[in-house]
């Protein structure tokens, strides 16, 4: 399998704070990799520089064989980098369809794979209905739980029909059942050879889910491997879980 | 309805409008209207914009004031007939709305408006300054009496402001319904989970401001020829800004719709005031009315439309979830989406 990401002495300062302090990490085509680390380890600030939301000072980002540093965000989501917002953002004056249709107008058509009205209607609606959200198609964001939030926004980015899906702690929460549901739509679209990265706090979660795992602390990477390893590393343990 | 089939609606009640105030036969009706079917430009214009994508532009009298003093340049040089000055002016405009675009998008909220704010005063600055127009002490132009086939010229000019309002009505309802709209819509909503979603936000925003800045500058061409003497102070002033803001905002700015009954029930009130009591009161209209619609209406006459109709029909969207639930129940195909082509 080759490299699908590739991350390069990644650095990222807010003013005086070190966020990521040299960061490297390769991610292959078709993994499922957990990330995880105390709050404010700089977590989501990687996935802000991954995906374009903020800008690295440092370092380099290449996915699927090019370097994408001065890239926008939404080209990096139309080369197929794909994400969730921890905390979810919706389209609030959208209803839930167009909501996931905006992705398919702007990204999949972007790239070529043209749709038809009504084909777009019935991809969208089964796009709801992987999350469970089909009922509420035509509602608007306002009439969701938190708990649905999340799941539009994992549709959403799902939607992308991405190559990587980073999702930022998806899972947050959501109940003992619907975080299995969630677990098996994201191992169902890692089979069809989408890449996952979860960041979770949610270690059962995690543990189940991922086939590597990486540990941020205080914006450097201190663990990086087969999970059962990373979670019996001393260092980890002590960072981590603070003992 | 189909954009082909609203066009000739469109022209058909314009017709209508037409033929009711050539029987009127009252030549003031022509130029009360042509002011109201002007502010039906500027609010759609600036709907597109501010309404669509959020960006609240209080540059509308600059982009006005460009459209008419491109006429006025012209003017000078040679006359040359007003719809071509109307493209002219309108190409110009839209120059400039993109440069302005490329400048301040990056500004968001209230910086974007005083950015904006800031253009209008630096354009009548320019012209304060540039004698080939007249500078501060104004232009003179003299419309001709009558054209034929219309009789008088204001009749003819008129025809052109309601085609033009026509025009606008048009485009902002086809950008309503595209791609483009829902892409602005996303802008409005969420600018980072729009660039996350594919959305190419500085792409799309440049687009709006163009589209927006040209029909503002096409509603400024013919209006020289409207006033006869035009002076910067009030070409640039702050109520076409204000104006184009409250009829959009008073109308609903979620819709083609919005500005249109915003732009016709205010213009026409101001034109009703300035006969019966005074021009000056027209500005004390707009204030109280836009205080009465934050407070009792902030999504506007639609907004209220749509309260309203969604109480009378709770009935129907009852039986709409019904029905989604029952295509959720529907066998689903196999084959999660998301998976790369």
């Amino acid at each position: 399998m080759s490299e699908l990401l590739e991350v390069a002495n990644l650095g990222k300062r807010f003013g005086g704070f070190v966020a990521l302090d040299n960061i490297a990490l390769s991610v292959r085509a078709g993994e499922r990799l957990g990330l995880i680390g105390p709050n404010g380890s700089g977590k989501s600030t990687l996935v802000n520089c991954i995906c374009g939301t903020l800008r690295n000072e440092q370092g380099s980002v290449r996915f699927d064989g090019r370097v994408i540093d001065s890239l926008p965000a939404h080209r990096r989501t139309r080369l197929g980098l794909a994400r969730s917002f921890q905390l979810p953002r919706p389209f609030v004056s959208l209803s839930l369809m167009d909501n996931v249709r905006i992705p398919l107008l702007y990204t999949v058509a972007a790239r070529g794979g043209r749709h038809a009205g009504a084909a777009i209607d019935d991809h969208c609606h089964r796009l709801l209905r992987e999350v469970g959200l089909e009922a509420k198609a035509g509602a608007l964001p306002r009439d969701l739980t938190q708990v649905e939030m999340r799941k539009l926004e994992l549709a959403r980015a799902m939607a992308a029909e991405p190559k990587l899906l980073i999702a930022d702690e998806a899972m947050a929460g959501l109940t003992h059942s619907e975080i299995e549901d969630i677990l098996a739509l994201l191992v169902r679209l890692n089979e069809q050879g989408v890449t996952v990265i979860l960041i979770e706090h949610i270690m059962r979660a995690v543990m189940s889910f991922s086939r590597r795992l990486v540990v941020l602390v205080s914006g450097r990477k201190i663990a990086d491997g087969p999970p059962e390893e990373v979670m019996r590393d001393p260092e980890v343990e002590r960072a981590y879980l603070g003992q | 309805m189909r954009t082909i089939p609203f066009l000739i609606v469109c022209l058909a009640v314009g017709a209508a409008v037409f033929a009711g105030a050539i029987a009127s036969g009252n030549d003031y009706l022509f130029f009360a209207g042509y002011v109201v079917m002007q502010y039906i430009v500027l609010a759609t214009a600036w709907n597109i914009l501010g309404g669509y994508c959020g960006y609240v532009n209080f540059g509308t009298a600059g982009f006005f004031g460009i459209g008419a003093y491109v006429t006025v340049a012209i003017h000078q040089w040679h006359p040359l007939p007003i719809p071509l000055l109307v493209v002219l002016g309108g190409a110009v405009s839209a120059v400039i709305g993109y440069g302005m675009g490329y400048l301040t998008l990056r500004l968001r909220g209230a910086f974007f408006a005083i950015a904006t704010l800031a253009l209008a005063v630096v354009l009548e600055t320019l012209v304060v300054n540039w004698d080939y127009v007249g500078g501060s002490r104004g232009a003179y132009i003299v419309r001709p009496e009558a054209i034929a086939p219309f009789g008088s010229y204001i009749r003819y000019m008129f025809m052109i402001m309601m085609l033009l309002a026509i025009a606008a009505l048009t485009v902002a309802r086809l950008i309503e319904r595209s791609r483009l709209g829902y892409g602005l819509a996303t802008i409005r909503d969420d600018e980072l989970a729009a660039e996350a979603a594919g959305v190419p936000t500085l792409r799309l925003k440049l687009i709006a401001t163009t589209i927006s800045g040209a029909l503002m500058g096409m509603a400024g061409a013919p209006f020289p020829y409207y006033i006869g003497y035009l002076q910067p102070d009030s070409t640039f002033g702050f109520d076409y800004a204000v104006n184009a803001i409250a009829m959009s905002v008073i109308g609903g700015t979620t819709s083609w719709v919005g500005p249109l009954i915003g732009a016709v029930l205010l213009g026409s009130l101001q034109q009703l005031a300035t006969v019966t009591i005074s021009s000056a009161v027209n500005l004390l209209i707009v204030g109280l009315l836009l205080v009465f619609f934050v407070i009792v209406a902030p999504n506007g006459i639609l907004g209220l439309i749509h309260k309203y109709w969604q109480h009378k029909s709770d009935d129907f969207v009852g039986r709409r979830r019904v029905d989604l639930a029952a295509a959720a129940a529907a066998p689903a195909p196999d084959g999660a989406p998301g998976a790369p082509p």
